[in-house]
Parts: structure tokens; C-alpha cells; sequence
């Protein structure tokens, strides 16, 4: 008997294989536009078994994985400071306000200025798209730690050094964890949008290019494959934040 | 002049006056409106001594511990330690805080840890943890996290952390709030007994009158806000205190009660 968790959104998976299977056979929109399951299984067997369809997954994981990595390495402490100095608050937050809400998309023009063709806009985008989440949860989180963990801090003659690393840090894990998830599914959207500009791999320049060559089969390839890795990004993210040192921010909370 | 030795009280509390801005909604925007929490208060405390303070909720009797500990500066006045006056916190002052203050990201062996980091000779810091640990009986514990302690082994937790740096002060800020009955009974026995052991000047604010008349070397009243002294009384029984029994005790637990505007005592 399977569990209820894996038993329902099996349903509802086979649920929409058959309705996309029905709209297929008797919606009269020819294949081309509207390849059938069976279809779409076939080119995603055909692009796995060719190399195309990890050439570009790992070029698109490549680039996340730079821009990602590049903005919660340089988000992280400018958050914590942003948190702990009220100063550099005033300086830079609202500055950051301000560029947060305009799309990464936006920036396309002059990243492809700027940093010609190639990965580096790419790379570009998706660092804008995840650093300033990571700078306000981090700043956010930093701002709501407990007075009292500071004051014992200060009590026990800690150094700046080791407010940071003992107390700052520490209680900021479940709430950075939280941004992470999140803002690692950010990255992963923005990266397929970036692909369709400026490059000549990855899964999102793998789906322009069969748009251009009218295959929607490889297209719908392409978003399956985006979904499942985005899926998979989400759980390693997840498996990020159980380890046993965080757990005390799920159970104390 | 014979040579008098004049023992010089451990903390002295000089014409200390709080007050805090007002920023409720409702008070006119003009002036600044304060609030005066505490007036003119003057108190020392006896090296080794135990003085409970009391008084009602909100009356200001946690802002005075946390100006004792550095953690917040009078508005005049002063507090001085051994002569010196407090200029923040440090770990010879060590805060017992109402609701748990052990860090929930470390085990209790790494709470208790904290305040004896700096000891060279790792053999004697681990025997001194070690000690601590089993000084309030949490041993088989020294690896579990707070939120896996009970209410009661938390505050024997955080009281093992404050002592194992051999404080000269220690301050507790409600030590027993939240605990239910019985543990709050056993866990006050514990204090005062390591108090008898230890000696060493505990300042204690509760708002259970029975707490300071079983703890107390001494006691303090405080009045509603702005908070002033109203009672300070010595108690010169011995211990363990038995409130059914003692009649001097009886008569001031009635006092207090009638002070704190209660007219019937339970």
C-alpha cells in the first residue's frame, strides 16, 4: 500500500498525461504544435541519448551555480552588516529597495554591453536576480536575533569577532536557509530567460533554438527537464536546512 | 585614629534615576514626554549577601538588574561595583535572564563552556565544566540542546553556565517564572542552597513574596512606577525558613502583601 504523499500527486500527474493525451487526439491542433506525451517522451529519450540534453543542463546549472554562489558569498556579510550597523543601513538600504523590484530582465541590454556575449551577462543576471533577496532576508534575520543572545554575548566578554561567529551567524541559519531555497528557484528562473539572449548553450537557448526550428517537442523537453532540476535544487536546499546544527531553528520556533 | 576597617559594600547604587522616552502613539507629539521608571534610588549590597527585590509587575525592578549588569545606563546617578563604576557588561557581573538565556545553537556542555573559553589548560576548563554540569545534576546532558531541556534543567543549565565563571556578582532576573509549582520549589531550594555554599552577593527580583522571604538575606519592596524603595528589611533567621511557623516571617509577608495592595493575604 503506498503512502497517501506519494499516492495523490501520482494521481495527479497521471490525471494530466491523460488530459494532455486527450487534447492531442481530439483537440485538432496538429503535432507540430501540440506533440502528445508519447511524443515528448521519444525526443526527451532522443535528446539524453544524443548528449544534447546534459551539455545544456550542465551549462545552465553551470551559470546558476556561479551567479548563485557570487551573490550569497558577497550578500551574506553585506547582509550581516546591513543588520548590524545602523549606519550602513540608512546608507545602503534603500538603495537596494530601489534596485531590488526591477527585473533582472531589465538589466539584458546593458549586461550584453557591458559584458559582451557569452556567460558573463548570463552569470551577471542571475548573481542581480539572488543578491538582493539574500542582502534583505540576511539583514532582516540579523535584525531580528533576540537582544538577549547580544546581551549574553556581552556579558561573557565576547569580541566582535565572536558576536559574529557565535551568535550572529548561528541565529540567522533558519532564516538564511528559508532564502536560500528560495532564491536559488529565483536564479533558476532567471537563467533560462538569460539563455534566450547572448549564448549559444544551456536549456534556455536549447528551447529558443527548437522554437526557431518549429520542434515544440524539444521545447516541452526543455521545460520538463527545467522543472525536475528545479525541483532537485529545491531539495538539496531543503536537505541544506535539516541538518542537525540548524535543527534547533524548526524546533525551537 | 584607631584603625577602623570600614568593609566597603560590594555594589553601591548612588541617587539612581531612570527614564525612557515615551513614544506611545496617543502622548502630544511637542515634547518629549519621559517616563521616569525608577527615582532616587539608593541601595548597597553586602559582599556575599542575598537580596531579593520586590515589587509589582512593570515597576521598573528589571531595569535596575540590567543597569547593575551594564546592560542599560542610568539616566543619572550611578552604580559601582567594588568602587568602580559599571561601564557594561563584563563576566565577573554574570545576568541569569528570565527566559532562557542559553544560546539554542549550542549544547549545554558548549553553554557552560562560554564563560571559561579563555582557560589555557584544557584538562582543568573540562573538569570545571564537567563539574558545573553535575554541580545541578544535568550530567548525561552535556549534549543535548535547549529546546530538548525542560523548564527546570534550562535554569540549571544557565545557572551552571553563570557559575562556572565564578561571577562575583550573580543576578537573576525572575529566576522561577514560567516553572511549574514544584519544580519552582525545588529549584529554589537549589539557589538558596548553592547560595549557603558559595557566598556569593545574589541579587534576585521576583514578584512571589514567598520566594524573598525563604531566600532573602534581605529584602527589598519597590513601589509602582516611578519605582522608589519602600521597604528594606534584614532578615535575620536562619535557614531552611519555615513560613507556617515563623511568626516574624508571617508579620512580614502580611506587611508586604498590604504594601503591594493586597488587604487579605492567602
Amino acid at each position: 500500500m503506498f503512502r497517501k504523499e506519494i499516492l495523490l500527486p501520482s494521481l495527479t500527474f497521471l490525471c494530466i498525461l491523460i488530459i494532455w493525451e486527450l487534447i492531442t487526439r481530439y483537440s485538432g491542433w496538429s503535432h507540430q504544435v501540440f506533440p502528445s506525451p508519447f511524443a515528448v517522451l521519444q525526443s526527451l529519450q532522443e535528446l539524453a541519448g544524443n548528449g544534447n540534453l546534459l551539455k545544456h543542463s550542465v551549462a545552465s546549472l553551470f551559470r546558476v551555480s556561479m551567479g548563485f554562489a557570487l551573490a550569497v558569498i558577497l550578500g551574506l556579510p553585506i547582509g550581516i552588516v546591513l543588520g548590524l550597523s545602523k549606519t550602513a543601513k540608512y546608507l545602503f538600504n534603500p538603495l537596494f529597495q530601489f534596485l531590488r523590484p526591477i527585473s533582472p530582465l531589465a538589466w539584458i541590454p546593458l549586461a550584453m554591453l557591458w559584458f559582451g556575449i557569452g556567460d558573463l551577462p548570463a552569470v551577471f543576471l542571475i548573481f542581480l536576480s539572488s543578491f538582493f533577496p539574500m542582502v534583505v532576508s540576511t539583514s532582516t534575520a540579523v535584525e531580528s536575533i533576540k537582544p538577549t543572545f547580544f546581551q549574553v554575548a556581552a556579558n561573557f566578554n565576547f569580541s566582535r569577532y565572536e558576536t559574529i561567529t557565535k551568535i550572529v551567524m548561528p541565529a540567522i541559519i533558519p532564516e538564511v536557509t528559508t532564502a536560500l531555497r528560495i532564491t536559488i528557484t529565483i536564479a533558476w528562473l532567471v537563467v533560462v530567460a538569460a539563455e534566450m539572449i547572448a549564448v549559444q548553450s544551456g536549456l534556455g537557448y536549447m528551447i529558443l533554438d527548437s522554437r526557431n526550428a518549429l520542434r515544440m517537442d524539444y521545447v516541452m523537453v526543455g521545460m520538463i527537464v527545467i522543472g525536475i532540476i528545479g525541483l532537485l535544487l529545491d531539495l538539496i536546499m531543503q536537505l541544506l536546512g535539516s541538518i542537525e546544527s540548524t535543527a534547533w531553528g524548526r524546533l525551537s520556533k | 585614629m584607631g584603625t577602623i576597617v570600614k568593609i566597603m559594600s560590594h555594589i553601591h547604587i548612588k541617587n539612581l534615576h531612570k527614564s525612557y522616552l515615551d513614544r506611545s502613539p496617543n502622548t502630544s507629539k511637542k515634547k518629549d514626554h519621559r517616563i521616569s521608571v525608577l527615582e532616587n534610588i539608593n541601595l548597597e549590597f553586602e559582599d556575599g549577601e542575598m537580596v531579593c527585590i520586590l515589587g509589582p509587575s512593570g515597576c521598573g525592578k528589571s531595569t535596575l538588574l540590567k543597569m547593575i549588569a551594564g546592560f542599560e545606563k542610568p539616566t543619572s546617578g550611578k552604580v559601582l561595583i567594588d568602587g568602580q563604576p559599571i561601564d557594561g557588561p563584563r563576566s565577573d557581573n554574570i545576568f541569569v535572564f528570565q527566559h532562557s538565556g542559553l544560546l539554542p545553537w549550542m549544547t549545554v556542555w558548549e553553554n557552560v563552556a562560554l564563560g571559561v573559553r579563555h582557560m589555557t589548560d584544557t584538562v582543568k576548563k573540562e573538569t570545571r565544566i564537567q563539574d558545573h554540569i553535575n554541580m545541578v545534576e544535568l550530567t548525561g546532558f552535556e549534549y543535548h540542546y535547549p529546546h530538548q531541556l525542560s523548564g527546570g534543567m534550562l535554569r540549571r543549565a544557565e545557572l551552571a553556565r553563570a557559575l562556572a565563571v565564578n561571577p562575583n556578582t550573580l543576578i537573576m532576573d525572575e529566576p522561577f517564572s514560567g516553572l511549574d509549582f514544584l519544580t519552582h520549589m525545588k529549584i529554589r531550594e537549589e539557589v538558596v542552597n548553592m547560595h549557603e555554599l558559595i557566598k556569593k552577593t545574589t541579587l534576585v527580583v521576583t514578584h512571589d513574596i514567598d520566594d524573598a522571604l525563604i531566600m532573602g538575606d534581605r529584602i527589598i519592596v519597590m513601589s509602582d512606577r516611578p519605582a522608589q524603595v519602600k521597604l528594606e528589611q534584614t532578615l535575620n533567621c536562619g535557614r531552611p525558613r519555615n513560613l507556617g511557623e515563623d511568626k516574624q516571617l508571617k508579620e512580614l509577608r502580611d506587611e508586604i502583601f498590604f504594601m503591594l495592595g493586597v488587604s487579605y493575604a492567602v
